[in-house]
C-alpha cells in the first residue's frame, strides 16, 4: 500500500491543491476564484472529518451539517451580541464546540449501540429537528434569513495589514495586502491544521483500532476494545472538526443562515464529496471536494450550453437546465458506488498494489 | 402484577389510547379534542400508507431503502396531474364521475408505484445486497435523482391539487366539526391495513413472508425463492407509498417538490418508533406521530416536530428495537 505509483500520485495531486491553494489570491485576482477556493478549504475539513466517521468506522451520520451548523452558529451570535472582537470569535466558537460535543455524546451513547442503519434514521432525525429549530428559534438565530455581523477588525476590508511609504496598503505582486487576505489566510491556516491534526489522529493507534472496528466489529470486540466507546469517540472528535470548521466559515462568510450551514443540500454535498473521492483515506477527501466544488460552478456552465443547443426537443433542455446538475450528478454518484466504491483516491492508490 | 394486567388489556397498543387520553385532559375543549383526534388518526394513516412499504422491506430482506419517499412524492404528483386533468369530472354534479376521477388518480398513482418499484429493485437495490453503507449511498443516489426528476418534470412551484366535490366540506355535528376528506382517508388506510394483515395472517404467502422475516435461510433451504418475494414485497410497497402519497396530496392541497424528503423525516421516526418489519408496529407508530403532531400542534406550535424526536428518543431509550419489532 505504502510504496505504489497509485499512492505517489494521489498524496502529490493533494500536495499540489494544498500549494495552489496557499497561493489561490496571488494565482486567480478576482472575488469569484477566492470564495470557490476558501470554499474548498472548509470542505476539506468538514469532508475529512465526515470520512473520520463513515470511511474509517463505517458509520453513516446525516447529522453532520449540525455540528458545523453548531460552530458558525455560535460564532456568528457570539460576534452579533458581543460586536466585532476576537475574545467573541474565541467564545462563540467554545460554546457551538460545547453544544456540538453534547449533542454528539448523547446521540452516540444513546444510539451508536445499534445497527449502523438504525444510527442514520436517527442521525437525519436528529438534523432535521436542529434545522427547524435554527429557522424557529428566530429570535437568536435571524431565522430563515440568518445573521449577518462584522468580523473583527483585522479582516475588514479596510484593514491595512502591511502600508508602504505613503501609509497606502502594500501590493504585492498587485494583491492588496488587506482584511480580505488576512480572512483568508486565517482560514488557509485553519484548514491546514485542523487536517493535519486529523491526518495524525488516523495514523495513531486509535485510527487502526478504528479501522479494526469497520473491517470486523465482532473480533475488535473480541481483542478487549470497546467498540462503542470508540464509535462514540471518534463520533464526537468528528463533531468538534465539524463545529470548529464551522467558526471558521462564520467568520469568512460574515453572515450565517440555514441555507449556507444548516441545509439538507450541504449534507448530500459532503456525502458526494467523500465517496467520489475515496472514502477511507483523508486523501480522498481533498480530491473529492475540489473536484465537486469545480463542478459545481462549471458543471452548470456546460450544461447551460447544452440546454441551449438543444432547446428545440422537447424533454432535453428541462434535463440539461443548469438549475439539474444534481440530477447528473446523482447518476454519476450511482455509478460510482457501483463501479468504484472506493472512489478516485483509493481507486488509483490500490493500483500497481501486488494483488 | 399491574404490568400484566396491562399486557392482557393490549400492551403497547394501548399507548395511543393513553395519550389520546392525556391529551383530553390536557385540552380540556372535549369538541376540538375530537377533531384533533380524528385528524390525529387519518394523518397516521396516511403516515401508515407511506411507512409500511419500508418497515416490510427492512424486515424481510435488511434493505434500507432511504428512496422510498420518492415513490411517495411521485405518486402525490402523478395523482395531482391525474385530478387536474380530469377536473371537468371533478366538479361535475354526478357522484359517479367524481369517483371515476378519484379512482384514476389512485389507479394511475399505484401502476407507477408498481412499476417503479420493480424497477427500482431490480435494477438499483439487487446489486448491493447485503451491503448496507453501499445501500444507504445509492438509495440516497436515486432519491437525489428523482427529486430532480420532479423539478424538471413538474417546475418548482408548489401544485394545488383539485379534490373531488364529494369529499369537499366538513360534517358539523354540535360544536364538532370533522372534515369528510379526514374520514376518507382514515377508511382507505384501514381498508388498507385490514387487507394487509389478512394477507400477512391468513394467506400462505403471508405466512411465507412472516417466516422469512423470522429467518431467511431456513425459508430458502426449504425450497422457496425469497427473492421473488421480496420482489413482490418491494413492489407492493412502493405501491402503498405512493397511494399514502396520493392521499397526502389531496390531505394538503398544495404539494411542492420537497415533498419526499419532509415525509421521509416523519416515516422515519415512524418506522424506529414501531419496530421495523411488522405492520403491526408501523400502524402503532403511525396513530401515535399522527396523534402526537396533531396534539402537540394545538398545545404547543413550535414543539410540533421537536415532539416526534422526544417521543422517538424516549421509546428508543424504554425499547432499542421499537414498540413491535418483528426482527429479533
Amino acid at each position: 500500500m505504502e510504496k505504489t505509483n497509485g499512492n505517489l500520485l494521489v498524496k502529490g495531486t493533494v500536495f499540489l491543491v494544498w500549494a495552489i491553494l496557499l497561493f489561490a489570491p496571488f494565482l486567480f485576482q478576482d472575488v469569484r476564484s477566492t470564495e470557490v477556493a476558501a470554499r474548498i478549504l472548509v470542505f476539506i475539513v468538514l469532508v475529512s472529518s465526515y470520512d473520520l466517521l463513515i470511511g474509517y468506522t463505517g458509520i453513516v451520520s446525516f447529522a453532520h451539517t449540525m455540528f458545523f451548523g453548531l460552530g458558525a452558529y455560535g460564532t456568528a451570535i457570539a460576534l452579533k451580541t458581543m460586536g466585532p472582537s476576537w475574545s467573541a470569535v474565541i467564545l462563540g466558537a467554545l460554546i457551538g464546540l460545547g453544544i456540538s460535543l453534547v449533542i454528539a455524546l448523547a446521540v452516540g451513547l444513546l444510539s451508536l449501540r445499534v445497527k449502523a442503519i438504525f444510527f442514520a434514521m436517527i442521525t437525519l432525525a436528529v438534523a432535521s429537528v436542529a434545522l427547524v429549530m435554527a429557522s424557529q428559534l428566530s429570535g437568536l438565530t435571524g431565522g430563515e434569513d440568518g445573521i449577518t455581523y462584522r468580523p473583527p477588525s483585522i479582516f475588514k476590508p479596510a484593514a491595512k495589514l502591511l502600508t508602504d511609504e505613503n501609509g497606502k496598503v502594500l501590493r504585492i505582486f498587485g494583491v492588496k495586502m488587506n482584511g480580505k487576505i488576512a480572512a483568508y489566510y486565517f482560514v488557509f491556516f485553519s484548514s491546514l491544521i485542523l487536517f493535519c491534526v486529523m491526518l495524525r489522529l488516523v495514523v495513531s493507534p486509535i485510527g487502526s483500532v478504528l479501522k479494526a472496528i469497520r473491517e470486523n466489529e465482532a473480533r475488535a470486540e473480541a481483542i478487549g476494545y470497546r467498540v462503542v466507546a470508540y464509535r462514540t469517540l471518534v463520533f464526537c472528535a468528528a463533531a468538534a472538526f465539524a463545529s470548529l470548521i464551522g467558526s471558521v466559515y462564520a467568520v469568512w462568510l460574515k453572515y450565517t443562515g440555514p441555507d449556507t450551514v444548516l441545509s439538507f443540500a450541504i449534507m448530500i454535498d459532503i456525502l458526494l464529496m467523500v465517496v467520489i473521492g475515496g472514502m477511507g483515506t483523508m486523501w480522498g477527501a481533498v480530491i473529492g471536494v475540489v473536484m465537486m466544488t469545480l463542478a459545481q460552478y462549471y458543471l452548470r456552465d456546460l450544461m447551460g450550453v447544452v440546454a441551449d443547443a438543444t432547446h428545440n426537443l422537447p424533454i432535453v433542455p428541462e434535463l440539461f437546465d443548469p438549475d439539474r446538475w444534481l440530477l447528473w450528478l446523482g447518476l454519476c454518484f450511482i455509478l460510482l458506488v457501483y463501479f468504484f466504491p472506493t472512489g478516485i483516491a483509493g481507486r488509483l492508490m490500490a493500483k500497481g498494489e501486488p494483488a | 402484577m399491574i404490568s400484566k394486567r396491562i399486557e392482557q388489556l393490549g400492551g403497547v397498543f394501548l399507548l395511543p389510547v393513553a395519550i389520546a387520553a392525556l391529551a383530553f385532559v390536557l385540552i380540556g375543549a372535549p369538541a376540538s379534542w375530537v377533531t384533533l383526534t380524528i385528524a390525529g388518526l387519518s394523518m397516521g394513516m396516511m403516515i401508515f400508507l407511506m411507512a409500511s412499504g419500508l418497515s416490510l422491506v427492512f424486515g424481510l430482506m435488511d434493505v434500507l431503502n432511504f428512496g422510498h419517499s420518492a415513490f411517495v412524492s411521485f405518486g402525490a404528483f402523478i395523482a395531482a396531474s391525474v385530478l387536474t386533468w380530469s377536473a371537468g369530472w371533478l366538479t361535475s354534479d354526478s357522484i359517479a364521475l367524481n369517483v371515476l376521477a378519484l379512482m384514476l388518480a389512485i389507479m394511475a398513482a399505484i401502476s407507477f408505484g408498481l412499476l417503479a418499484g420493480w424497477f427500482f429493485e431490480v435494477v438499483i437495490i439487487k446489486p448491493v445486497y447485503h451491503d448496507h453503507l453501499r445501500q444507504i449511498l445509492i438509495t440516497m443516489g436515486a432519491l437525489i435523482i428523482s427529486e430532480q426528476l420532479i423539478l424538471a418534470i413538474w417546475g418548482g412551484t408548489p401544485l394545488s391539487v383539485p379534490r373531488p366535490e364529494f369529499l369537499e366540506g366538513a360534517v358539523i355535528w354540535g360544536d364538532v366539526s370533522i372534515e369528510i376528506y379526514r374520514v376518507f382517508a382514515f377508511l382507505v388506510g384501514a381498508v388498507i391495513y385490514a387487507g394487509l394483515y389478512f394477507l400477512f395472517k391468513r394467506t400462505r404467502i403471508g405466512l411465507l413472508i412472516r417466516a422469512g422475516v423470522e429467518n431467511r435461510e431456513m425459508v430458502e433451504a426449504l425450497g422457496y425463492r425469497i427473492n421473488r418475494l421480496f420482489l413482490g414485497v418491494f413492489v407492493l410497497g412502493s405501491a402503498l407509498a405512493a397511494l399514502g402519497g396520493t392521499m397526502w396530496a389531496g390531505y394538503e392541497t398544495l404539494i411542492s417538490p420537497a415533498l419526499g424528503s419532509e415525509m421521509m423525516i416523519v416515516v422515519f421516526i415512524v418506522v424506529i418508533i414501531g419496530g421495523l418489519g411488522s405492520i403491526e408496529g408501523t400502524l402503532l407508530g403511525a396513530l401515535i406521530v399522527g396523534l402526537m403532531g396533531n396534539y402537540v400542534g394545538y398545545l404547543a406550535p413550535k414543539l410540533a416536530l421537536a415532539s416526534n424526536m422526544l417521543i422517538m428518543m424516549a421509546i428508543l431509550m424504554w425499547r432499542p428495537s421499537g414498540l413491535k419489532p418483528a426482527v429479533k
